[in-house]
C-alpha cells in the first residue's frame, strides 16, 4: 500500500506553525516513514503533482493569492486542517480587520514617514489585498482545527499520527493549554 | 457652558443629598437638564459624590437611556421587537429616518432630534411604538410619524403631541397616555373589585407567620417567570437576620413581549402596594421599593399619587393599616434601561445606584439583598395576588390551575392574532385554547415566555401553560404562517448580545458567537457541522453563564433547532466543499480602488 500523501502551505502566517512541525525533532524520521510529502515548503514542491490525503494550512487569507492557494488545496486534498490561530481565526494579521483597507494601505505606502514613493503598489502581478483577513473556514470547508500559536509539536504529531492510524486523539491538558 | 454644567451637577447632587445610592437618579437628572452626560459631567459627578470616575462612567455607559453624546432635544426611541416588525415597523422606521433626515443612532446637526432603536418597551399589543422624552406613542404609521416630526421641529411640547388618550386610568390627569390596556379577559384573581385595604386589614389581624402560612397554602409561585414559591421566599426573608428588611417590587418588565405588569400598574396599583405591605408585615420589613423600568416613566407621577392617597388612607405609612407599630412605606426607584435588571440581584445593584450586574449567589437576596439587608424581590403580579389570597384564602387560590401551578396567570398576548392584549387565564390552559381565545388560529409558532422562553410549533400547541410544562412570565408572541422564524430568532439573539451585562465570558462572548454562526446559516453559508456546533455552543452558554440571562439566552436557537429543525436544514449546504459566502470580487474591491488598479480575477 502506498503511503498517505501530505501537503502543507503557509498563507497569511509567519511560518511559526511550520517551525513547530519541525519541532517534532527526530520524529521527523518516523514521519518520513509514515507519509509522503507533496506540495509543501518542507520539500519545496511548488505545485501539486498528485491527489493528496491531508493538507495542513497555516495562516488565514489576506490576499487573492492566499485564496487561490487555499482553493487549490481544497481541490487536491481529501482532508484539510487549519493549523494554528491565524488559519483558525485570522490571528495577528486580522488586527487590521477593524480598519478600512484603504486606510491601512495609505498608512503603509503614503503617510508613513519613511516612504518616499507615495504610491500604493498596483502592479498587476501583485496579489490583490482582501478587505479583511479571513479565517480559512470562511473561504473553504475545513475538516479539522489544531489550535495554538503555534500548536505544539506534540499536538501536530499526535494529530497527524492519530489521523493516519484512524484513532481518536489523545491530547493531555499540557498539550492544549494556553495559559 | 462649563460653569453651567458644574452648577447643574452640583445642584442635582445637592437635591439628592450627596447620596451615592441615588446615582441613577442623579445621572438621569443631569442628562435631562444638559441633554447628555459629558466626560466633564462624569468628572464633576464623581468628585461631588466622592466616588471614582470609573464608577460613574460605568453606570452611564451601562444603561440604555443614558448617553455620553447629545441625544437631542427630542430623543426618539423606536421599539425593535419582532412584533413591531409584524405590525409595520419597517415603514415607520423609514418614515422617521426620512422625515428627520438622520439614521438610527444619530442626532440632527442642530441638536433638535435624536433617533434610536430600543428593545421592547412593553407596548407589544399596540406596535409600532416609540418613546419620546418619556412619553409613549403607540400604533404609529408613516403618516403619524410625519405629524410627530413636524411637531418636534416646531418645538411642540411632547405631551401636546399626544392627540388621543387610551382607556381606563391611562386617561388619568397625571398620566394622559395614549396607551391602551386592552384587557380582553378578566379572571377571578387580578381584575376584580376587591375593596382596597381589606386584604391588609385581614393580614394584620393575623400573626406574620400565619400570613406566610396562608401564602404557602395557596402555593403561589413567582409570576416573573422563574416560579419560586413566594411563601418560602417570604419565610426565608423573615428568618434572616437584619436590623432592617426590604420588600422590592420588580417592575422591570423587560422580557420582550411582556406588558401585563404595565396594565396591572395602570389599573391595580393599589392592590400591588397593598400586597407589598402584606409582604412587609409578613417578613418584618418596613420599607418597600418599586423598581420601575425607565420605559414606564410616564406612570411615575400617577403612581406617586396613588402612594400619597394610600398614605392618606393610612394603608401605608406610620401604623399602617391601623396596626400599632407596623410602619411601612414605599418609594419608587426608576430604572434606566437594562434588561438584565429584571434579574433580582442585578435589580438590587441597580437600585443601589450601580451597574446592574448580577451578584454571586449565595448569599441570596433574602439574606443579603438591598443595602446588604434581607430583601424579598417579587414580581408585580405576585404582590397583586397577596391581598386576594389573604381575603379568599390559600385553599381558594390553590383550587385553580394545576397541581404544581396554582391560580391564574396574566398573559400578554401579541403578534399575529385578532385580539392582542391582556388575558387572565387559569394555569393549565393549553396553547390551542389560548389561540382560539385570541383568534390566532393560523399560528405557525408561539414564543412562550419571551425570547428567554421557548418557541414552539403546532405539535406542541396541546401543551399546557404552567411552570412544569410551558413556563411563562406572561409573554406570548404569536407568529402566523408567513413569518420567517429565523428572522425572529436573529432579532432575539441581537437583543441578548445587546443586553448581556458583559460580566461573564460565556454570555458576553458566547452570545456574539451564536449570533455570528446564526448569520452564517441564514446567509446560506452554513454546513451540517455548523448546526452541530450551534447546538453544542448553546449548551456551553447555558451551563456556564452566571445569571439567568446567559442561562436562557440560547433558548431561541435551541428551541427552534428542536421544533423547526427543517428550516435550518433547508438553509445549510449538504456536501459542498466550498463555502460560497466568500466573494473574491467583493473582497478585493476596496484595495483595488485604493491602488487604482482593475481587479484581475481571472489571473488569480
Amino acid at each position: 500500500m502506498s503511503k498517505p500523501v501530505v501537503a502543507t502551505a503557509s498563507l497569511a502566517g509567519c511560518f511559526g506553525c511550520h517551525m513547530s512541525l519541525l519541532d517534532i525533532d527526530d520524529r521527523i524520521l518516523q514521519l518520513i516513514e509514515l507519509v509522503e510529502f507533496n506540495k509543501s515548503p518542507i520539500d519545496d514542491i511548488k505545485t501539486f503533482t498528485k491527489q493528496c490525503d491531508i493538507g495542513l494550512i497555516e495562516g488565514g487569507c489576506c490576499n487573492s493569492e492566499n485564496v487561490e492557494n487555499l482553493l487549490n488545496f481544497r481541490k487536491n486534498c481529501k482532508i484539510l486542517i487549519s493549523v494554528g490561530e491565524c488559519a483558525i481565526m485570522g490571528g495577528l494579521p486580522a488586527m487590521r480587520n477593524d480598519i478600512p483597507v484603504e486606510e491601512c494601505l495609505r498608512e503603509a505606502y503614503i503617510n508613513c514617514p519613511t516612504v518616499d514613493d507615495n504610491i500604493i503598489p498596483n502592479d498587476d502581478e501583485l496579489p490583490m489585498i482582501l478587505d479583511k483577513v479571513y479565517p480559512c473556514h470562511h473561504v473553504v470547508k475545513i475538516d479539522y482545527y489544531l489550535p495554538g500559536c503555534p500548536p505544539r509539536a506534540d499536538l501536530i504529531w499526535e494529530a497527524l499520527v492519530a489521523l493516519l492510524e484512524g484513532r481518536e486523539l489523545n491530547l493531555p491538558y499540557e498539550v492544549v493549554k494556553f495559559d | 457652558m462649563g460653569t453651567n454644567m458644574e452648577s447643574t451637577v452640583k445642584h442635582v447632587i445637592k437635591e439628592y443629598q450627596h447620596d451615592k445610592t441615588r446615582l441613577l437618579d442623579i445621572i438621569r437628572d443631569v442628562q435631562s437638564r444638559l441633554g447628555h452626560v459629558s466626560d466633564e459631567s462624569v468628572i464633576e459627578i464623581a468628585s461631588e459624590l466622592n466616588v471614582s470616575q470609573v464608577d460613574v462612567e460605568g453606570v452611564v455607559t451601562f444603561y440604555h437611556f443614558f448617553s455620553k453624546t447629545p441625544v437631542g432635544k427630542y430623543a426618539v426611541y423606536l421599539n425593535n421587537n419582532p412584533t413591531a416588525y409584524l405590525m409595520g415597523r419597517a415603514a415607520v422606521a423609514k418614515a422617521f429616518e426620512d422625515e428627520i433626515g438622520v439614521s438610527f443612532g444619530e442626532t440632527t446637526s442642530n441638536g433638535q432630534i435624536g433617533l434610536f432603536n430600543t428593545s421592547c418597551i412593553g407596548m407589544n399589543d399596540q406596535e409600532p411604538a416609540a418613546i419620546i422624552n418619556n412619553v409613549v406613542f403607540t400604533n404609529l404609521t408613516p403618516e403619524k410619524v410625519k405629524t410627530i416630526v413636524n411637531d418636534m421641529n416646531n418645538n411642540v411640547s411632547v405631551q401636546d403631541m399626544v392627540k388621543e388618550l387610551g382607556d381606563g386610568n391611562n386617561q388619568h390627569d397625571l398620566m394622559k397616555a395614549m396607551v391602551k390596556n386592552n384587557i380582553q379577559r378578566k379572571g377571578p384573581v387580578y381584575f376584580t373589585d376587591q375593596e382596597v385595604g381589606i386584604g391588609l386589614k385581614r393580614a394584620l389581624s393575623m400573626k406574620p407567620e400565619e400570613v406566610i402560612e396562608e401564602i404557602k397554602k395557596s402555593n403561589l409561585r413567582g409570576r416573573g417567570g422563574a416560579g419560586f414559591p413566594t411563601g418560602m421566599k417570604w419565610e426565608f426573608c423573615r428568618q434572616a437576620e437584619g436590623d432592617k428588611k426590604f420588600m422590592i417590587c420588580n417592575a422591570d418588565e423587560g422580557e420582550p413581549g411582556t406588558f401585563k405588569d404595565r396594565v396591572l400598574l395602570t389599573e391595580k396599583p393599589e392592590m400591588l402596594f397593598e400586597g407589598m405591605a402584606i409582604g412587609g408585615y409578613a417578613v418584618g420589613a418596613g420599607n418597600g421599593v418599586l423598581y420601575l423600568r425607565a420605559e414606564y416613566m410616564y406612570m411615575k407621577s400617577y403612581l406617586e399619587n396613588v402612594l400619597k392617597t394610600l398614605r392618606g388612607k393610612n394603608i401605608l405609612g406610620k401604623n399602617a393599616g391601623g396596626k400599632d407599630g407596623f410602619n411601612f412605606d414605599i418609594k419608587i426607584q426608576m430604572g434606566a434601561g437594562a434588561y438584565v435588571c429584571g434579574e433580582e440581584s442585578a435589580l438590587i445593584e441597580s437600585a443601589e445606584g450601580k451597574r446592574g450586574e448580577p451578584r454571586n449567589r449565595p448569599p441570596f437576596p433574602v439574606q443579603n439583598g438591598f443595602m446588604n439587608l434581607p430583601t424579598s424581590v417579587n414580581n408585580v403580579e405576585t404582590y397583586c395576588s397577596a391581598p386576594r389570597i389573604i381575603v379568599e384564602g390559600g385553599e381558594w387560590f390553590k383550587k385553580m390551575g394545576t397541581a404544581q401551578s396554582s391560580g391564574t396567570k396574566v398573559l400578554s398576548v401579541s403578534g399575529d392574532c385578532k385580539k392582542p392584549g391582556i388575558y387572565e387565564v387559569e394555569f393549565g390552559t393549553t396553547i390551542q385554547t389560548l389561540l382560539e381565545m385570541v383568534e390566532g388560529r393560523t399560528a405557525k409558532a408561539v414564543q412562550v415566555g419571551g425570547p428567554s422562553g421557548k418557541c414552539i410549533g403546532k405539535k406542541d400547541f396541546g401543551k399546557r401553560i404552567c411552570y412544569d410544562e410551558l413556563a411563562t412570565g406572561g409573554s406570548m408572541m404569536i407568529f402566523g404562517p408567513d413569518r420567517d422564524i429565523l428572522d425572529i430568532v436573529h432579532n432575539f439573539m441581537e437583543f441578548f448580545v445587546e443586553e448581556s451585562c458583559g460580566w461573564c465570558v460565556p454570555c458576553r462572548a458566547g452570545n456574539v458567537l451564536l449570533l455570528n454562526k446564526l448569520e452564517t446559516i441564514i446567509a446560506g453559508n452554513g454546513t451540517e457541522k455548523d448546526l452541530a456546533e450551534l447546538e453544542s455552543w448553546c449548551k456551553i452558554v447555558k451551563s456556564m453563564s452566571r445569571c439567568g440571562l446567559g442561562q436562557t439566552s440560547p433558548n431561541p436557537i435551541e428551541s427552534t433547532l428542536q421544533n423547526f429543525r427543517e428550516i435550518y436544514e433547508s438553509k445549510v449546504q449538504k456536501d459542498s466543499n466550498y463555502v460560497h459566502a466568500f466573494d473574491l470580487a467583493e473582497a478585493v474591491k476596496a484595495s483595488c480602488k485604493a491602488a487604482g488598479r482593475i481587479p484581475n480575477l481571472g489571473a488569480h
